[in-house]
C-alpha cells in the first residue's frame, strides 16, 4: 500500500470510530460476577428502554484516586460510580460526589413507602445510594478442614485444629476485629479495645500466632482461586464470590458465616457533570434502584437488595433455579452473629492502624 | 554430517556418575512432586546409574535394553498417575537410555573433531546444556499458559481431569467466550484500531527524525536524540502521569473549542499517546540501518535531477525498509501490549485488550484471560513469521543473498 493511501483508510477508521452516537454513559463498576449482575438487572433493561449506549468501567478499585485526579484535571468522564459506603463518605466529604435527594431523586417503594425510609439507615451519607447489603465472610474446603468442619469464626486462629494456610485480606479492617473476638474480648467491646494502642497490639499479637499460616489477598477473586487450588484450607472474601465458587463452580467448599461483617455497596454521581449528563445519570439511578430493580439483582449475584422493601421479591437463581434466600448474607440463619462495618471507627482509626499494620506485615 | 571420529567405549567410571547426576536431577522434580526432594535426588541417582550398570554389564543387549526401559518406565507411570504419567514414562525411559548408551559407547564424540580434549569436549556440551536450560526458562511461563487456557473449571488449576488427559477436563469455553462477550470484542476492536494507526504515526515520525539526525549539519543532534528516545527510558507511570494531564488539556481544547466528538478525541488521545511511546524504536532500528546507507547515492539520484522526496521514495526508502519495517514492528508490539498509558489517558470506549485482561485478572481471575493470551502469542509468532518471510523473499529478490 501506498503511504498515502495508508494515512486514507487511518483517516477513514478513525472518523467511523468517531461516528459513535452520543447518547451514552460510562458507568463504573467492580467487574466479574458483580458486573455482569448489574449488567443483567439494571443496564440490559435501561438500555432498553432509553436507548442509552452503557459502557462498562471495571475501576471500582482506584475510584477515589481517579476521581480525584480526573476533578483535578477538570476533565471527569465517568457518569455513575458503583464504590462502597467508605469510599462514598470519603468522596462526599471532597466534594467529588453529587449530593442525592432521597424524596425527588429516588423511585418511592411500590406501597409508597418514601425511598428515604426504605432505605432507612442504610444511607449512610448524602452523596451514597446504596444498592447491596454484601459481606466478608470465610469459606472453608470440605474435604481438607478434617471430620469436624469449623462453625465459629476462631477456627481461623485455631492452628492445632486446622493447621494449614489460610488466606486474610492484606488490611487490618476486620481482620483486627476477628482477633481480638478470637482473644477473649466480648462483642460489644471490640472497637473500645481497639481504640487503645493496647488494645491495637492485643489484636496483632493474636494476628501473630497465624502470621506464618497467612496468605494476604487483595483482589477479591483471590481467595476463590486460592480454595480452588487447595492453596488454602480456609479464606476471607465477599460471599458473592463465595457462592459462585460453591454453586456454580461446584468446588467442595462451604460457607462459615459466623462473625460475618456486613458493609455496603452503592452508586455515587461524581461532582461537576455537565447538566445533559447528569440528567441522564440520575434518570439511570431513578431507574437501577428501585424496588423491582435490587430485587433483580439478586437473581444473579448472593448479595441482599439495600431495600426493604426489595427482600420479600428475592427469587430464583436466574440460571441455576435454587432459592436465593438462603444464601443471602441477611438470611437469619446466616445472620446470627453479625458485624456491621463501623465507618465512623475506621474513618478515625483507619490511618493509624494501617500504619501499625504494615509494619507489623513488614516484620 | 557423517562421523568425524572413530569412537570407542567408555569406562564405567565414568558412565555411571554422569547417569547418576542426571537420575538425580530428574529425581529433585518427581520427588518435589511427591513430597521429598532429598529422597527424589537419591532415588533418581541410584535407579538410573542401578539400571546403567545392569544393562551394562549383565544384559549386554542395547536393543533389549530400551526397549525393557521405555516400556518399564511407562508402565511405572501408567500405574502411579494414569496416561499422562505413562507419557511421561515413556519420555524419560527414552531420554535415559539413550544416555546411558550415548555415554557408553562414546557416540557423544562422533561428530566433535579428533584431538578435542575431554575438558573442551565436556564444555562444548555443557554450553549447549545451558543454551538449552535458559531456551526452558524464556518459553515454560508462555507454554503453561496453552494447556490451561482449555481448562474446563473458572480457575487457574490444572485439575486432576486435565491431568489424567479426561477429555472431559478441557473444554473450549474461555474462546468461545472470547469471540461471544461483547466487553472483549470491544476491547479486541479497540487495540486493532488504536495500534496500527499508532504504528503509521510512529514510523512516519520516527522515520523522518532518524534521517534529520543522521545528517552531520543538525546542531545539538545527540541531545534531540536523547529527548526523542526518552520516552523508552523514562518510566512508564511517569510518563502516563504527565499524558494524562497533557492529553486532558488537549481533549478538552478538542471537545469544548472545536466540538469533535466526545469518543474521537478519547482516541486521538490515546494513539497519540501509543505514537510518542513507539517512536523511540523506530529511531533506534531506522538510525541502526542507515549506518550502512550509502550517502553517495542519494548524491547521484539528485545529480540525476531527482527532487528529495522522490530520491527518499525511490533510493533511500527501499534500501532502509527493513529497519523501518523492524521499527514498525515494535511500535506495534508497543501499543498492542501497553496498559498504563492507556489506563490514565483512556476512558471505558478506548479500552484495549491489555486492559480489559488487567481488569480480568484483578476482579475475576478467568481463564478467559488465558484463552486471550494463546491468541495473542500464536498472532505474534505468526505475524513474525511472515515478515521474516517477506523480508527474506524481498533480499532474495534483489539477490542480496544466496540462501
Amino acid at each position: 500500500m501506498k503511504p498515502t493511501k495508508i494515512l486514507l483508510t487511518a483517516a477513514a477508521i478513525a472518523t467511523a470510530a468517531g461516528g459513535v452516537s452520543a447518547e451514552e454513559m460510562t458507568i463504573v463498576s467492580w467487574g466479574g460476577a458483580y458486573s455482569k449482575s448489574q449488567l443483567k438487572a439494571y443496564h440490559e433493561p435501561y438500555s432498553e428502554k432509553s436507548g442509552v449506549t452503557i459502557l462498562n468501567d471495571d475501576s471500582s478499585n482506584e475510584a477515589v484516586a481517579k476521581l480525584r485526579a480526573m476533578n483535578e484535571a477538570g476533565n471527569i468522564t465517568w457518569d455513575v460510580v458503583d464504590v462502597v459506603a467508605a469510599d462514598a463518605i470519603r468522596l462526599c466529604d471532597e466534594g467529588l460526589a453529587m449530593e442525592i435527594d432521597p424524596d425527588t431523586m429516588l423511585a418511592p417503594a411500590p406501597d409508597g413507602t418514601s425511598a428515604a425510609d426504605d432505605f432507612g439507615e442504610l444511607l449512610v451519607s448524602d452523596c451514597f445510594i446504596p444498592q447491596i447489603v454484601y459481606s466478608t465472610a470465610f469459606g472453608y474446603r470440605t474435604d481438607l478442614v478434617g471430620d469436624t468442619p469449623p462453625t465459629d469464626i476462631c477456627a481461623v486462629f485455631d492452628l492445632e485444629a486446622y493447621p494449614g494456610k489460610r488466606s486474610l485480606e492484606k488490611r487490618p479492617i476486620n481482620n483486627m476485629e476477628w482477633a481480638l473476638l478470637c482473644d477473649g474480648v466480648a462483642k460489644d467491646d471490640v472497637y473500645d479495645v481497639l481504640a487503645t494502642p493496647e488494645g491495637q497490639e492485643q489484636a496483632l499479637k493474636k494476628l501473630d500466632t497465624i502470621k506464618d499460616s497467612v496468605v494476604w489477598w487483595s483482589a477479591g477473586a483471590d481467595t476463590p482461586q486460592l480454595l480452588a487450588d487447595g492453596e488454602v484450607i480456609m479464606g476471607s472474601t465477599y460471599n458473592g464470590r463465595l457462592f459462585s465458587v460453591i454453586e456454580e463452580q461446584k468446588q467442595p467448599v462451604a460457607m462459615l458465616w459466623d462473625a460475618q461483617v456486613f458493609d455496603l455497596d452503592g452508586w455515587i454521581i461524581p461532582a461537576g457533570l455537565s447538566d445533559e449528563r447528569k440528567q441522564r445519570a440520575l434518570d439511570y439511578i431513578m431507574f437501577a434502584t428501585d424496588t423491582q430493580r435490587l430485587a433483580d439483582q439478586a437473581k444473579y449475584i448472593s448479595y441482599g437488595p439495600a431495600r426493604a422493601s426489595s427482600a420479600p421479591l428475592v427469587g430464583q437463581h436466574a440460571e441455576l433455579g435454587i432459592d436465593m434466600a438462603p444464601h443471602m448474607p441477611t438470611d437469619p440463619e446466616n445472620a446470627k452473629n453479625t458485624f456491621l462495618y463501623n465507618y465512623e471507627f475506621w474513618a478515625d482509626y483507619r490511618d493509624d492502624i494501617d500504619a501499625k499494620f504494615q509494619a507489623w506485615l513488614a516484620q | 554430517m557423517a562421523a568425524l571420529t572413530p569412537i570407542s567405549r567408555k569406562p564405567l567410571s565414568m558412565v555411571l556418575p554422569s547417569v547418576a547426576l542426571a537420575g538425580a536431577f530428574a529425581g529433585v522434580f518427581v520427588g518435589a512432586g511427591n513430597g521429598s526432594v532429598l529422597l527424589g535426588l537419591l532415588g533418581g541417582a541410584v535407579l538410573i546409574a542401578g539400571l546403567a550398570w545392569v544393562y551394562i554389564t549383565q544384559l549386554k543387549n542395547e536393543k533389549l535394553a530400551r526397549w525393557i526401559n521405555i516400556l518399564g518406565f511407562g508402565i511405572v507411570g501408567f500405574l502411579t498417575s494414569g496416561l499422562m504419567g505413562c507419557i511421561l514414562g515413556l519420555l524419560g525411559g527414552w531420554f535415559f537410555i539413550f544416555f546411558i548408551y550415548w555415554l557408553y559407547e562414546g557416540r557423544y564424540r562422533r561428530k566433535l573433531l579428533p584431538y578435542m580434549t575431554a575438558q573442551q569436549v565436556f564444555y562444548h556440551f555443557l554450553f549447549r546444556v545451558i543454551c538449552g536450560a535458559i531456551f526452558v526458562f524464556l518459553i515454560t511461563p508462555i507454554l503453561v499458559v496453552l494447556p490451561l487456557s482449555f481448562n474446563a473449571q473458572d480457575f487457574f488449576t490444572f485439575t486432576p481431569e486435565m491431568l489424567r488427559l479426561d477429555p472431559e477436563g478441557y473444554s473450549l469455553k474461555h474462546y468461545r467466550d472470547f469471540f461471544t462477550n461483547n466487553e472483549w470484542q470491544r476491547s479486541f476492536k479497540n487495540s486493532l484500531i488504536i495500534a496500527p494507526i499508532a504504528t503509521v504515526i510512529s514510523v512516519s515520525l520516527g522515520t523522518l527524525a532518524a534521517i534529520g539526525l543522521s545528517q552531520s549539519h543538525v546542531p545539538g543532534r545527540r541531545a534531540i536524540m536523547g529527548i526523542l528516545i526518552s520516552p523508552m527510558i523514562v518510566p512508564l507511570i511517569i510518563s502516563a502521569t504527565g499524558m494524562f494531564f497533557f492529553y486532558s488539556d488537549i481533549g478538552r481544547f478538542l471537545e469544548g473549542t472545536l466540538g469533535l466528538n466526545k469518543n474521537f478525541v478519547g482516541y486521538v488521545k490515546v494513539v497519540l499517546a501509543h505514537a510518542v511511546l513507539g517512536i523511540p524504536f523506530v529511531i533506534i532500528t531506522v538510525t541502526a540501518t542507515l549506518v550502512g546507507f550509502d550517502r553517495s547515492l542519494t548524491r547521484a539520484a539528485a545529480n540525476m535531477g531527482a527532487g528529495p522526496v522522490r530520491t527518499f521514495f525511490s533510493i533511500q526508502m527501499p534500501l532502509i525498509l527493513p529497519g523501518v519495517i523492524s521499527g514498525g514492528l515494535f511500535a506495534f508490539i508497543t501499543s498492542f501490549d501497553e496498559v498504563v498509558v492507556v489506563l490514565f489517558v483512556g476512558s471505558a470506549s478506548q479500552k484495549t485488550l491489555p486492559w480489559q485482561m488487567f481488569t480480568g485478572l484483578r476482579e475475576q481471575i478467568s481463564p478467559t484471560i488465558l484463552a486471550v493470551a494463546t491468541i495473542l502469542v500464536v498472532l505474534s509468532i505468526a505475524l513474525l513469521t511472515t515478515v521474516e518471510l517477506l523480508r527474506r523473499r524481498s533480499e532474495r529478490l534483489r539477490g542480496l543473498s544466496p540462501a
